[in-house]
Parts: C-alpha cells; structure tokens; sequence
C-alpha cells in the first residue's frame, strides 16, 4: 500500500541560530534583547532546542559553584533521581541555598522536567582532599550525568548559568523569565534544528562544564573519535549530542592543560596540511606537532561555535568556515551572531561588521580588572 | 493599472507606480507574498522599510508579460536576497546577508555594504555591484550559457575560495580599500573570469587556475563593468582610469574538466 502525503512541508528548513552579546566593561543587562535577537532568527529553528547561557547572573552567590539539575521522566521518576542526587550533592557538597528554578507557568513548553538549582562549594574527602576545586567539581559532575538516572547537571560554572529546553529560544527565554529575573553582562544564546539526534532537554544548547559553555551551529562527523579520546582522559559524553565534546575538548585543553585560545583553535580546527606546508619553520612544527598530539580533537565537519567563559566569549568556525558567523561591535558591546539582521535589530548603528576568517578564532575579553571581580572574587 | 486589493496598514502608496512598505514585523512569506502582488498590480518601484532578516527578498516575481520593477530597501534583508531573480533591480541601504543573489536569472543587485557568504551561488544572469567587500565563497557554482554571462563587481576584496567551482560568468575585485588575503581562489574552476585588481600571491589561487595577465578585449570588459559600478555608487568619486591602471590579474580555469580523470 503506497502512502500519500497529506499536506506539503511548510517549513523553510534551515539551520540552528547562534547569537552572542558581550559588555566589555561588564555591565550586565537582561536577556530581554538577547530573547528578541534570537526570536528573530526563528525560522533558522524547529522549535526542538533552544537555549541561553548567562554570565554574571548570580553575584549574591559568585563565589559559590551554582549548578543547575534537570530531573527527567515522570513525576515518580523525577522525585526519585531529585532524591539520589541531592544524597549524593549533600554527601560531597557544603550546599548553601537551594530552589527551584523559577519559570512561568503562562508560557507552554513540552514535558518540562523538574528543575533545581543548588549553589555549593567543595567539601572534600578522602583521597579527594588533594583535588583542585575545578577539578573536584568536574568528577562529581561527570559521576551524577552518567552514574545517576534521570538526573543532569547542566550547569556548573561560578556567576553563571545555562537555562534550556525543548521549544522555541524565544519561547525557552520567557519560560526562565531570562527578560525579567537576570543581568549578566554575556550571554550566548542557541536556536535548534536537530538533524541526526533526537530533541530532549539534556540536548539542547548550551552544553557546559564549569563556566565554560558552547552553543554550536554544524555537525561535528568526527565526533566519535573525539568521544573515544575524551572518555580515554576522564569523560563521560551521556547528552547524545555532538556538541558536548567541544565543551569537555575546552574544559581539557584550557583548564587542564593550560593552552591559550589560539591554540585550542589551532587543535580544533588546524589548518590544512597544504597550508602548513607554507609556513616558516617555527609554525609549521608548532602545527605539525599540534596535529600530532592532538589529531584525535580535531573537530571535522562544518561548524560554528560561540564558545563562552567568565570574561570571555569566543567565536569560531571551522577552518574552511562551513558554516556562517558574523561579529559586530558597537561601543563597549561586542556581538557574534549566524545572521547580521538580529544584531541590527536589537543595535541598529555598529561599529564594524565581519566575517572571521575560517579556524581563526574571534575573541572578546573583559579588561583584566574586570574579569577578576566578576568571575573570580576574593 | 489592477488596484491593490488587500487594507493593510503597512502600505503607502506615493503615486500610480510607487510604493512603500513598513517591514517591520513582516514575516518573510507575508513580505514575500506581498510584493508579488504588487508586481502584479504593475507598480515600478517599490520601497521597503525597516527590513531586518526577511529572506528571500525579490524572489517568486516571474511573470508571464515579463513585468520589472526596482525594490529599494532600508535595513538589513535576510539570507537569499535575490533568489531566483527574474530581471528585477534591488537596491540596499546598507549590508546583505549570505546568499545574495542565489540562482538569480537575470536582473540586478545593488548593496550599498558588504555582502556575506555565498554571494552570486550558482547565478546564471544578471549583475551584482557590492560596494564594500564579499565573504566568503563568492561566484560559488556560477554559471553561463549562451549570451547569459552573469557578473559580480565587488568595490573591495573577497574572503577565501572566491569562484569555487567557478563554471562561467565574470568576477571583478577591484581592491579598493584594502590588500587581498583570500585562500584557495578558484577551487575546482572549470569555466568563466575572475579579474583582480591589486597583488594576488600564486599561493592564494588553487593550481587548477590559470594566472595572467588581462589583455586588450579583457579590458574591455573590465571597462564597461567598472564604468557601471562607478555610477551606481557615485558617493566614492571613483576615477575611472585610475582603477583600471592598477595592476590586474586574470584568473582562468586551466582545463574545463579538472576532474575528468579523477572518476574515469
């Protein structure tokens, strides 16, 4: 029996949307723009993810890690992993405040699942006392996302904070009130088109450890090998979305082993062997060896990433730039956005407009003064 | 004249031939649909205000008696402008988005700003004169046939794999504001010209492409193109001469099947 097509496809298919907006004097403004900005690349979406990452949000507790939870399945199912995991947070974590994330009942979404906030810091034990605090937190995040059913750690970073689900970015941004209840002085933002994976809120953008977070517009296609060298070194990829391992390849990368930027871009997006070839001697073996060590994190497949941190916010594209992206300043605001329009919306008059160019990382920095009192305080 | 059978709000209306919308709040189909009918009612010019990321822009205005007329817009127009263009001229105030042009037929784009990706992917006709510069993958998949030879005159420079796949027309970088740093210029090129003017390393050109140096009737050419952007954009006070005494460079493909071994 042959199957007839009812009613034609409406939809302009189109791609995931990703907008990023930075104060480089850290003044924190709401989500209210960020929402508009992204609402106006809603077609570039399905209405299957959408998400914000928001920086300098929680300063009453920034000296605490601030982790945000989803607890999944039915109601049973929900109470019964808020249970195992607050057993486990409250064994391993001094919690000093913890509530439900605020949402707005007016605004529908599809199968929210409970969510809980939990600001704490490390209490250690064992042959744990000698961890680093990020290092610490990192192993339990990893131990609750893969050890603990239907419960998920989102966010995990100091001042900031990752809000997400299933339904419309504008739609997600109303949800957590992002446009009344925050000010953060960077936010990234992510609209989603899921092509090969199935849309869940674990799923959706931002994906965070710590306070770095990653919104991406592509597909990773080498994204297992990248799982199997990040599981090699202490990962554990339990969101089934490729996305995740640009964020733990960050965590890695910069956190544990220190690497500045421009070279982290040169790992995941490394020139190609032609274009190494020409260089001088001095970076072609700086290439060379990065390609060797690090050929398992080079991330193929087209690609757009706004990579944020506490003060700091970066973009970048796959070296052959697959996928589209454009920076924008005005005044002290930098932006970085998959269409130039949503920045014109919410700031007509820039400064400059470009395109970076493909592998070459654009980054944006709060002054060093700055970044110390807002994302790492005394 | 037919008379413009919708009350909507957004539409003023000048004279007989002119009309101007508010874009604000328009979705792309109802802005889309919108100025179909007012190519069918047989308005010359229409302006569009406060554009911001609507798609598509000029696209779906075919008509059977060949009707013309000159979109203006203020704004930022969204992905696409110019898709499909059937001999229709836009005009922008201001930057374009990727995909300028996409599959164009015959008509013409003028964009006061730069212009992103893709621009000009897989034209077949027509023209389209950017002022500032391209990003990247412009003259993606261009193509002629017959007297239809499409042309791309960009005031400034373009981002890399500029004619990749390059099949036919003509691309001109006259390199007015700054050096070109481009990457992998003409990448899989089997057909068509890029012209450029101001120093392009071999390095930069894919070595599927043949570098030389313009002759008399490819200057020709370059004149007549040069002498159509510099009156489109008269606020540059370009000299003709000048621009063409610069140092140029003729990109062509080297054979019209660079892959032709590589499946045989």
């Amino acid at each position: 029996m042959s199957v007839r097509r009812q009613k034609l496809y409406s939809k302009e298919i189109c791609a995931c949307s990703i907008f990023g907006a930075m104060s480089r004097t850290g003044e924190r403004f709401t989500g209210e723009r960020v929402i508009r900005a992204m609402a106006n690349m809603h077609h570039r979406g399905n209405g299957l993810g959408g998400g914000f990452a928001a920086y300098g949000i929680y300063p009453e507790f920034r000296e605490y890690y601030a982790f945000h939870l989803m607890f999944t399945g039915d109601a049973r199912a929900q109470r019964e992993a808020k249970r195992a995991a607050e057993e486990f947070l409250f064994r391993n974590f001094d919690v000093v405040h913890d509530e439900e994330i605020p949402h707005s009942d007016d605004v529908y979404v599809r199968d929210p699942p409970l969510l809980w906030r939990y600001f704490l810091s490390p209490s250690k034990h064992g042959e744990d006392i000698h961890l680093p605090d990020d290092e610490y937190v990192v192993r339990k995040v990893v131990h609750v996302n893969s050890a603990i059913d239907n419960a998920y750690i989102f966010s995990s970073g100091k001042n900031m904070g990752c809000f997400k689900g299933v339904g419309y970015p504008e739609e997600i941004g109303r949800y957590f009130m992002l446009d009344r209840l925050y000010r953060g002085y960077l936010w990234t933002a992510h609209g989603r088109f899921p092509t090969n994976s199935q849309a869940w809120w674990g799923g959706a953008h931002p994906f965070g450890l710590l306070d770095t977070t990653v919104v991406h517009n592509g597909e990773i296609s080498s994204y297992g090998t990248n799982r199997w060298y990040l599981e090699m070194l202490g990962y554990k990829c339990t969101l089934h979305t490729d996305t995740e391992v640009v964020a733990y390849a960050v965590d890695l990368l910069m956190r544990r082993q220190d690497l500045p930027m421009e070279v982290v871009a040169k790992i995941l997006a490394p020139p190609t062997w032609e274009t190494i070839d020409r260089m001088d001697v001095r970076e072609r073996e700086l290439l060379t060896t990065l390609r060797r060590i690090y050929g398992p994190l080079l991330m193929n497949g087209p690609f757009a990433v706004i990579i944020a941190q506490s003060g700091r916010m970066i973009g970048l594209t796959d070296r052959i730039r697959l996928r589209p992206l454009t920076v924008a300043t005005r005044g002290e605001m930098f932006y970085i956005s998959s269409e130039e329009a949503s920045v014109r919306l919410i700031s007509p008059s820039l400064d400059s407009v470009w395109s970076p160019r493909g592998g070459e990382p654009v980054i944006c920095e709060l002054d060093g003064r700055l970044k110390h009192e807002i994302a790492a305080p005394a | 004249m037919d008379e413009l059978q919708m009350e909507i709000p957004c539409i003023r209306t000048f004279n007989e031939s002119m009309i101007e919308i508010d874009a604000s709040h328009m979705e792309t189909r109802e802005l889309n649909n919108l100025l179909r009918e007012i190519m069918l009612c047989g308005y010359e010019k229409v302006v569009l205000r406060n554009v911001c990321g609507q798609r598509y822009i000029g696209t779906r205005l075919y008509s059977p008696q060949r009707r013309v007329m000159t979109i203006e817009i203020y704004g930022t127009p969204g992905n696409d402008l110019g898709a499909f263009l059937f001999g229709h001229r836009i005009l922008v105030h201001g930057n374009a988005q990727d995909g300028v042009g996409n599959t164009m037929e015959s008509g013409e784009i003028v964009i006061n700003g730069r212009a992103g990706d893709v621009t000009g992917m897989s034209m077949r006709g027509g023209r389209i004169f950017v002022k500032g510069d391209v990003s990247y993958r412009a003259a993606l998949h261009m193509k002629e046939h017959g007297l239809k030879k499409p042309v791309i005159v960009v005031g400034g420079t373009s981002q890399d794999f500029l004619g990749e796949y390059m099949a036919g027309g003509i691309v001109i970088l006259l390199g007015l504001y700054r050096a070109h740093t481009a990457r992998f210029i003409g990448s899989g090129m089997h057909g068509g010209a890029i012209y450029i003017r101001g120093e392009v390393g071999e390095e930069q050109v894919d070595s599927s492409v043949l570098i030389s140096r313009p002759d008399e009737s490819d200057m020709e050419i370059l004149g007549d193109c040069i002498s159509d952007f510099i009156e489109r954009f008269p606020d540059l006070s370009l000299d003709m001469d000048y621009v063409l005494e610069g140092d140029w460079t003729k990109l062509s493909p080297r054979s019209s099947r660079p892959y032709g071994k590589l499946y045989a």
